[in-house]
């Protein structure tokens, strides 16, 4: 249970870091840790170089307004729990955060190292896909390229990110003041990895119908996935246990993974509930700022 | 591979040392330097065992490089007593049997530490979410979740204060 040798490397510059990303053989970004060190520990990994990106203060930054929300890439899954900023202009940040592992590696973990693993069941993934985030990727030469969260995902555990490729954060366009949102997950132990994972936000027209709407969902796939054919039928209505049960069973449009026997079923199960309450909840919010208003 | 040396502040106290990269934090604090209070259940960031505080903030010790900390303010159970004896939060501990083996009682202690700076008057909920990631195998937690809370209350206003 101890890590295989490497040589360590600490830059201080983006381009230091990108530069040695671009030279070093078999080189891994080392951000919170809290996936990769685990991985190292237990042998599943031997690089032969870490880069430590922790030192680089440009990375670290978390800025949050009504237009825009950039997060640095090593800023730590604790501070996007409790930043009051963030908590105003995207709630469902610190509705999702404590559910994601514990305090402990809460305290290391990034939201740069989050979506680089893109643990189908990771919570970070999911609010990236949610709000069509835009990661920003940079790499040596001062060259920067940003993608799409659904570009991003490339596959199982597997970002569209090249070896001498450095993600340096994510910019997310938060939703029109007192919108509506949800998160609910299924875990069998408090910080573990969810069974099912959704996230919900809608926003009403002054009749409360719904007039924009996304709904993402993870844990039951290998990716974290929209479900744009429940997000269409609930534009335009307003939102009943009718119409967020039927939009639970659009579930059934996901990929499934599932190994035992029943289990596929089971998850998805789960997930469909979990986006009935996501669709109740979030509508009972945004309707909340309506009438508050 | 290259040896680097290091100097962390543990405890208040400045140590130097050279350490392989791959030296965990956990590791150089048992190894290195001795202090032994820090233990080591699963050593891939599951149990909890070996949080210590970094900057304040509780983190698993097996899951950071000891190069990493270099420059950090680290704190071990070790520091936790003083020279009037052990601290309020230690003393809940024997009070309440927050403890039977004491193989995570470190891990415990330094995660309440955390909490209980934050929030000085957590809720029973507060505690049970921040040691959440501590696992136990003996007490059940009722020991542990009642002497967090004994202590809240004592550091809030010390027994000897009360009317």
């Amino acid at each position: 249970m101890k890590p295989p040798p490497f040589e360590y490397h600490a830059p201080v510059t983006l381009e230091d870091a990108c530069v040695l990303l671009a030279t070093l053989e078999n080189a891994k970004v080392l951000a919170g840790g809290q996936s990769l060190i685990p991985m190292l520990n237990m042998r599943f990994a031997f690089p032969d170089h870490l880069v430590d990106i922790n030192g680089i203060p440009d990375l670290g930054a978390i800025v949050a307004d009504r237009n825009l929300v950039t997060i640095g890439a090593i800023v730590r899954q604790r501070a996007l729990e409790i930043d009051p900023q963030l908590a105003l202009v995207a709630p469902i940040f610190s509705e999702a955060l404590p559910l994601l592992g514990h305090r402990q590696t809460r305290n290391r973990g990034t939201i740069g190292g989050s979506l680089c693993q893109l643990d189908p069941a990771a919570e970070l993934p999911l609010l990236a896909l949610l709000h069509d985030a835009t990661i920003r990727i940079a790499s040596a030469g001062g060259r920067q390229r940003s993608v799409p969260m659904d570009q991003f995902i490339g596959g199982y555990l597997t970002p569209t990110i090249g070896p001498e490729e450095l993600v340096v954060g994510i910019d997310i366009v938060p939703w029109s003041e007192g919108h509506g949102y949800a998160f609910y997950e299924y875990a069998r132990r408090h910080g573990d990895f969810a069974i099912a994972s959704v996230a919900c936000l809608l926003d009403l027209d002054d009749d409360l119908r719904v007039v924009r709407a996304a709904i993402a969902v993870g844990g039951i796939g290998s990716v974290p996935a929209r479900l744009p054919t429940a997000e269409s039928l609930l534009v335009g209505f307003s939102v009943d246990a009718e119409i967020a049960a039927e939009a639970g069973r659009r579930c059934a449009d996901l990929e499934v993974v599932g190994e035992a026997e029943g289990q596929a079923a089971y998850n998805s199960g789960v997930a469909a509930a979990l986006v009935r309450r996501a669709v109740l909840r979030a509508f009972e919010r945004a309707r909340a700022g309506k009438v508050g208003r | 591979m290259t040896a680097v040396t290091i100097t962390l502040e543990v405890n208040g106290k400045s140590h130097t040392c050279t350490v392989e990269p791959r030296l965990t934090l956990a590791d150089c604090l048992r190894h290195e330097l001795g202090l032994t209070g820090t233990h080591l259940g699963c050593e891939s960031g599951v149990c909890g065992a070996c949080t210590v505080l970094v900057d304040g903030a509780s983190v698993r010790s097996c899951l950071m490089f000891a190069v990493q900390a270099q420059s950090k303010r680290i704190e071990t159970v070790e520091g936790l007593a003083g020279a009037s004896g052990m601290h309020p939060l230690q003393e809940a501990f024997r009070r309440h049997h927050g403890l039977q083996c004491g193989y995570c009682t470190p891990g415990m202690l330094m995660t309440a530490m955390e909490l209980l700076t934050e929030n000085p008057n957590p809720t029973e909920e507060d505690v049970r979410e921040a040691i959440s990631g501590n696992l136990c195998r003996c007490t059940g937690y009722q020991g542990i979740l009642a002497a967090v809370l004994d202590a809240a209350a004592e550091l809030r206003e010390p027994a000897e204060t009360r009317p």
